[in-house]
């Protein structure tokens, strides 16, 4: 299966990174890493993309890394899926506040309601 | 992210404790409630039904409401609960976030919900807050979720995002 993991920097999408890797040494799953910036948080493509390259190194995974540019990196996450076929997008999501309460970010929403590719949303 | 709010601060609600009859004539007292009350508050996370969680809580699993009671009952939180014959049947909370603002969240169990009662607890929660000097309070609440937006509205909460699942609202004390 070819997966579409994006990641933007959250400490859930570091985290949907790490299970990602661990399934795909399980399953031989193709993975690309799609980098995006998330204005949500604070971090830019250059940080992040360092933070994954170090984790493929030490899990000793190859995986091809794309960098999303533009405003809306839902959108060019979902058309990225489609133009180039993968099976399915994975995203970590769902930040709980102090009180406990599960909220979607807005690039995580927009790919659950428009992608046409299947999607999983790592909690 | 800053948020927003309503320019104008509310008016006065009322403090704890008050005893109120909800449209069902049943008594029910509202009372201020902390770490002290935590057996009767998890009593009543025991009997709630899974089927009327939001957004992810209350937890289901004892050690996890026990995980969540600590933190929502602990320091610098403000809680009211609801209390019938002896029993909690609803709570409502405020907890700090990370910029000095309070989120708060209600529960009511099953039996005693679409009786005002959750009416009463966030007026009674946001009186006591008033008491202890806080200013800014917001909450995020499911889209679908009308009879809580329209009592949030009504006690006089303000929409200040309406774009996601959840819709934002927050009052100015």
């Amino acid at each position: 299966m070819n997966i579409l993991l994006g990641v933007g920097g959250s400490e859930l999408s570091y985290q949907a990174l790490e299970e990602t890797l661990d399934r795909a040494q399980a399953t031989g799953d193709n993975l690309t890493v799609a980098i995006f910036d998330n204005e949500e948080v604070s971090a830019d493509a250059d940080e992040i993309r360092d933070r994954v390259e170090e984790t493929l190194a030490e899990t000793d995974f190859d995986a091809a890394i794309r960098r999303l540019e533009g405003d809306s990196p839902g959108s060019e996450l979902v058309s990225l899926a489609e133009r180039e076929e993968f099976d399915r997008i994975v995203l970590g999501g769902g930040e709980r506040s102090t009180l406990g309460k599960i909220q979607l970010g807005a690039i995580v929403e927009f790919v659950l309601l428009n992608s046409q590719t299947p999607v999983t949303l790592i909690r | 992210m800053t948020r927003d709010y309503p320019d104008e601060p509310a008016d006065e609600f009322p403090r704890p404790p008050r005893t109120v009859t909800d449209r069902e004539d049943r008594d029910v007292e509202i009372l201020a409630a902390d770490m002290a009350d935590y057996d009767s508050v998890l009593e009543m996370y025991l009997s709630f039904d899974p089927a009327d969680r939001a957004q992810g809580i209350p937890p289901t699993r004892e050690p996890a409401i026990e995980d969540w009671l600590d933190t929502i009952l602990g320091e610098d939180t403000l809680n009211v609960v609801a209390v019938h014959e002896g029993s909690v049947v609803g709570h409502a909370t405020l907890v700090p976030d990370r910029h000095g603002e309070y989120e708060l969240a209600i529960f009511v169990l099953q039996a005693f919900q679409g009786a005002g009662i959750g009416t009463n607890l966030v007026e009674t929660l946001l009186g006591l807050a008033q008491s202890a000097g806080l200013e800014k309070v917001w909450l995020t609440v499911e889209r679908w979720n009308d009879p809580a937006v329209a009592l949030y509205r009504k006690v006089g909460f303000e929409t200040t995002e309406a774009e996601s699942f959840e819709i934002e609202m927050s009052i100015r004390l």
